[in-house]
């Protein structure tokens, strides 16, 4: 880039000036979302009490001198507590079995809209992105009337004489996976239509001419030169899903134990900070890997 | 066998769209069942849209989330457009991995962890220098911001990078200086990313449940608030004719939006 800048004497406010545009985002990320792990962390290490705020000062200034007191009492009642351990291996499975589900309905999607015509992606595009718009609540709340007892598919399949009893599908992890599925598709399908659109035919045309049959190219030129969106994908899934909370609630039921309804009800209803505060912590812990390979793969994509 | 396989994610495609609308649709139609059984079909009406538009908690409800989101949406594409001409067009600065990092997580940040962790540093603060005094408005209004900066940095750096360099070079040798140059020729090239970003923060703040109900005090209920509560007491069919308000203003904002972006961008390419 060239600048002509002798005239104003703007060579001066220009460093300022990019400091101060790079400050201004960044500040704001620093104090609303960095500082507040930290102090999660500080208070996960706190004693609950019966204060406002209900838990004890981590930092105590007694006789001139300041006392740090780390409780690490509330990790081992993590441990203690089969209940946690329980619901964050639900959650993982729940989280991990939603993307494989999201990947293998997703793919094809995003397959078929990149091969369209360019009027048809577009519209297609649309489509996929327009329920995400809309109330995430209201799509899951939907669901309910679908999935009840005296609801659409049981009244469907008695009428059809299929069943006798309605089967029950509310409040399951049936209901989670269906709930999950559908609120989370166009996280997937997006990022690996994105990339599939990107493809060059002419190495698709270069593997046909050289013998190999539709299949094989597929495994061996599209489906590795996806890779990068299938990981993109999976993690808007799964990232997301291992923390919900609004699906297990309204449609999962007492054996659909998620971390996120766990840490919920520590908070509002125990009233447990510093309980909570742990459990967010392991989550975060447990997530870093997942989310260090979705910013690898959002890295590259700036890169390109 | 090519097309084979094509008629194969075709039909799947084909599924999954009836998948995502389908359950919608029913939903539409049965907000104008006369009964009060959700799924028995008992004919034609539309008084569960007069008991919605004389509920006044509800409304009250709509103006607080409304105009949450408007600022929410504003802040975040004032923040989400620095951070995102910060990515493509600086260069290496000092932290910029870290920021980077930043400007991703919240992407994919489970929303208890976001809420909680928001909550905590509210309150801490508040203790601290005695500011935010009372959580509501403004304290959801800087949450939303946090998260929807993200979305709006991705929407806008993905323009900023397909955007043709020579034209800022150009008007640079001209001697315009970088904030005219910004303002003059970058801001109308990225101006459909600018829009559909705005669109999308508005959009995810005025949905948004878990966050809102960590960092809001008793003086700030948003819609999603108050229809979660009642979808918890047991399904009724006002919530049905609600929704389908909802699904159908969204729908029509979204597909006017996509219309001119679309018409927009199609415009400029003409003239490229």
């Amino acid at each position: 880039m060239s600048f002509n800048i002798n005239k104003h004497n703007l060579l001066r406010w220009i460093p300022s000036g990019r400091s101060f545009i790079v400050g201004i985002p960044y500040s704001w990320l620093l104090v609303f979302f960095l500082v507040p792990f930290i102090i999660v962390l500080k208070i996960s290490l706190s004693e609950a009490e019966t204060a406002i705020p209900p838990y004890s000062d981590v930092f105590q200034y007694v006789d001139e001198t300041v006392k740090i007191i780390l409780n690490l009492g509330n990790y081992l009642f993590l441990l203690e507590d089969d209940l946690y351990l329980a619901a964050y291996i639900s959650s993982l499975k729940i989280a991990f079995f939603s993307a494989v589900f999201c990947l293998l309905l997703g793919y094809p999607m995003a397959y078929a809209m990149a091969q369209a015509s360019d009027k048809w992606k577009a519209i297609l595009l649309l489509s996929i992105l327009l329920p995400s718009w809309t109330s995430f609540l209201i799509r899951v709340y939907a669901w309910i009337g679908i999935l009840k007892n005296n609801g659409l598919i049981n009244n469907l399949l008695m009428w059809l004489g299929i069943i006798d009893n309605p089967l029950p599908m509310l409040n399951t992890n049936f209901a989670v996976y269906v709930g999950v599925v559908y609120t989370y598709l166009p996280f997937m399908v997006l990022p690996i239509y994105a990339i599939l659109t990107k493809l060059d035919n002419s190495l698709l045309e270069a593997s046909a001419d050289l013998g190999a049959k539709p299949w094989q190219t597929f495994l061996r030129v599209t489906l590795p030169l996806s890779k990068n969106g299938i990981i993109a994908g999976s993690m808007l899934v799964f990232i997301p899903v291992v923390g919900e909370f609004v699906i297990p609630e309204l449609l999962g039921g007492p054996e659909s134990l998620m971390i996120g309804k766990v840490l919920w009800q520590e908070f509002f209803n125990n009233r447990d900070w510093p309980i909570a505060a742990a459990l967010a912590m392991v989550m975060l812990v447990i997530l870093i890997i997942p989310i260090t390979l979705f910013h690898k793969y959002q890295a590259k994509e700036q890169e390109s | 066998m090519q097309k084979g396989r094509l008629t194969f994610s075709n039909y799947v495609l084909a599924f999954g769209l009836l998948f995502l609308y389908l359950p919608m649709v029913l939903l539409i139609i049965y907000s104008f069942n006369e009964s009060k059984l959700v799924t028995v079909w008992a004919g034609f009406s539309i008084k569960w849209y007069m008991e919605l538009f004389s509920d006044r908690q509800l409304i009250a409800a709509v103006w607080m989330s409304l105009r949450i989101a408007f600022m929410s949406a504003c802040m975040a594409v004032v923040l989400g457009t620095m951070a995102a001409y910060i990515m493509v067009r600086f260069g290496r600065f000092k932290g910029k991995t870290a920021f980077s990092s930043m400007i991703t997580a919240p992407l994919v940040m489970p929303d208890v962890i976001t809420g909680l962790s928001l909550l905590l540093l509210f309150v801490a603060m508040s203790q601290a220098f005695g500011w935010p005094a009372e959580r509501g408005m403004m304290t959801i209004w800087i949450a939303h911001v946090t998260f929807c900066t993200a979305y709006v940095a991705v929407v806008v750096s993905s323009r900023l990078k397909e955007m043709d360099i020579s034209l800022v070079e150009a008007a640079m040798d001209l001697g315009a200086s970088p904030l005219k140059t910004f303002f003059l020729i970058t801001v109308p090239v990225i101006a459909p990313a600018l829009l559909s970003g705005w669109l999308i923060a508005f959009t995810l703040s005025l949905d948004d449940l878990v966050i809102a109900s960590f960092v809001s005090g008793p003086s700030a209920t948003t819609l999603p608030m108050v229809v979660f509560s009642s979808v918890r007491l047991g399904v009724s069919p006002k919530i049905n004719a609600l929704a389908t308000l909802i699904i159908l203003i969204v729908s029509l904002v979204a597909f006017m939006a996509w219309w001119f972006a679309r018409k927009a961008e199609l415009k400029q390419r003409q003239q490229l």
